[in-house]
């Protein structure tokens, strides 16, 4: 089976899980997003076929929110919150150092070995406990520079154990 | 992951923990609908996502539709810079939660809500999930509940993707219909024409925790809260440079200053109320008290300490607002732009009084001529920073 076929048969997995209406194109991305760390042009294809919406609104909804992304992402996405409580933390900029130490990228980009990608968000809600950053979904509070590397190194080591087991 | 790892500090004790959940169910399956849309419209309760609307009007209007089915969503799209007592309330609290939901249908009539989560809060789904069944193992969701074959009421949790204007009802709308989040215009109201274009009632998750607590407790205790003016209790979300910051319970009425004092901040040098579409308080004001006819509020409360740079906050505010644009209209779509820039450079180089007519201007029109609340409020915190704290601009000293 080719690629675009076996995402045809993803989609339509997810659509008996979640309807073929258009309240299921939601769902269905998120899933989509979640499994490959990002929407393809072949999934937003094979969406826009199963649950006949037009692609240019598959597309406008795939690049409105900030969650989902267009383009390959690593397996871990890394979003670090910018706004005011956590960014007026003492540690908030010795954390993004050691951010873009561990990883040697800037925001917006992925590492070349594919496992991490960096970006940045809006109030994550953790302003009382700031500063926080987001991987995937899960939250991290407190974060120091020394925090931020052990995070990554759990990252790293549960990546490449993940490809050892493949 | 487990959310109680990341509950934070509860700095006085909340009346949620002072109510069972069940029994605000059996109240509501005991009562008439309209006697449950009465009780909460006696209370006073106003929403408490920021635009404080009388929840019992607004499920009187649900009430009074005949399209059918309708539909009850509880907006825990909680994005407001600042904000964070629904998180809060989620970790400690969404049996309440659940119930002031399920009142809500049993009040206006619906039979199916949802519960909208935003992308940030995901990590709270496996245990929302869990409360969602023990409330349907417990027959407080579901068929006939608690023996009342006319009470049918169950829940869906939905997920936001990462977008801050879907916390305005009809763009949260537009999103659970698989649309970008754009807000809608009103008229039809969402409890006219809401999703699916059917009668539905959107309210905040603090609203809902607090309908179950006034089912048993009685509008009167509500009401003995407050003002008389605003009824009842709001919970705060206290961050930034203080002693103690966390979650606090006031009653409407309360003082800045009280609260500043009860945190550890009392060397405050500004204080932004309701969030980065809230307003900036210099000292002179912390007598103000917090209330929808003085200092309105989703909540929130973000401590500046004596070393801030205001014009940096101005700026963070800033970048949120044109990051978050939905971009379908253009006052808020190019305002922020362009105010962000101006706040660069009057950072840079200052503000002479061309300048500054021109950033007035156009904080007007943004206000003015913005389709939706995101644009005509994002300019009220740059504004309130200018008219008080102009001096620490360069050449203003």
């Amino acid at each position: 089976m080719d690629a675009q076929q076996t995402l045809r048969t993803e989609v339509e997995q997810l659509v008996r899980v979640h309807g073929r209406g258009r309240t299921a194109l939601m769902p269905i991305l998120q899933d989509l997003n979640r499994a490959h760390s990002y929407i393809s042009e072949d999934a937003m294809l094979a969406v826009s076929d199963a649950l006949n919406v037009p692609r240019a609104e598959v597309y406008g909804v795939a690049t409105f929110y900030s969650y989902f992304s267009v383009k390959p992402r690593g397996t871990y996405v890394i979003r670090v919150c910018r706004t005011i409580s956590c960014a007026k933390q003492p540690d908030y900029h010795p954390a993004i150092a050691a951010l873009f130490d561990e990883l040697g990228i800037g925001f917006g980009e992925t590492t070349s070995d594919g496992i991490f990608s960096l970006e940045q968000t809006n109030c994550a809600g953790m302003c009382d406990q700031g500063p926080s950053m987001m991987v995937n979904e899960d939250v991290y509070i407190h974060l120091t520079e020394a925090s931020v590397r052990t995070i990554l190194n759990e990252c790293r080591h549960a990546a490449l154990a993940a490809k050892k087991a493949q | 992951m487990d959310p109680k790892t990341v509950r934070g500090f509860v700095g006085n004790k909340l009346s949620f923990s002072e109510v069972a959940p069940k029994d605000g169910i059996r109240m509501a399956a005991e009562m008439a609908p309209e006697d449950v849309v009465a009780i909460i419209g006696a209370s006073g309760l106003r929403g408490r996502g920021g635009a404080g609307f009388p929840t019992g009007k607004k499920w009187e209007f649900a009430r009074s539709q005949e399209g059918t089915p309708k539909y009850t969503i509880c907006n825990a799209d909680e994005g407001e810079p600042g904000t964070f007592k629904d998180r809060l309330i989620l970790t400690d609290f969404p049996e309440l939660v659940f119930a002031g939901m399920a009142i809500a249908g049993r009040a206006v009539g619906a039979e199916f809500g949802i519960l909208y989560l935003r992308a940030e809060y995901g990590w709270l789904r496996d245990h929302l999930e869990a409360a969602l069944e023990r409330c349907r193992g417990a027959n407080l969701l579901g068929k006939a509940i608690l023996g009342n074959k006319e009470f049918n009421f169950d829940i869906a949790i939905r997920m936001g993707s990462g977008a801050y204007i879907c916390g305005e009802e009809t763009a949260l709308l537009e999103s659970l219909e698989g649309r970008r989040g754009d807000a809608r215009n009103r008229i039809p109201f969402p409890v006219q024409a809401g999703y699916l274009g059917k009668p539905t009632t959107v309210n905040n998750v603090e609203t809902l925790a607090w309908v179950p607590c006034v089912l048993v407790k009685g509008p009167s205790w509500f009401a003995a809260m407050g003002t008389r003016k605003a009824p009842g209790a709001w919970l705060f979300s206290v961050s930034g440079d203080c002693k103690r910051p966390g979650i606090y319970e006031y009653p409407f009425g309360t003082s800045l200053r009280q609260i500043l004092s009860d945190v550890g901040a009392e060397n405050a040098k500004a204080v932004q109320v309701g969030g980065a579409s809230g307003t900036c308080v210099p000292p002179a004001q912390f007598d103000r008290t917090l209330s929808p006819g003085d200092l309105a509020t989703g909540g929130s409360i973000i401590v500046f300490g004596p070393g801030q740079d205001m014009f940096a906050v101005a700026e963070n505010f800033q970048h949120f607002f044109a990051d978050e644009s939905c971009g379908q209209c253009i006052p808020c779509r190019v305002g922020n732009q362009r105010l962000l820039e101006a706040i660069g450079r009057m950072r840079k180089d200052g503000l002479d009084t061309d300048g500054e007519r021109n950033v007035r201007q156009l904080a007007q029109t943004m206000t003015v001529a913005s389709k939706c609340g995101l644009g005509q409020m994002s300019a009220r915190a740059f504004l309130a920073i200018l008219n008080n704290f102009s001096g620490e601009l360069p050449g203003r000293a």
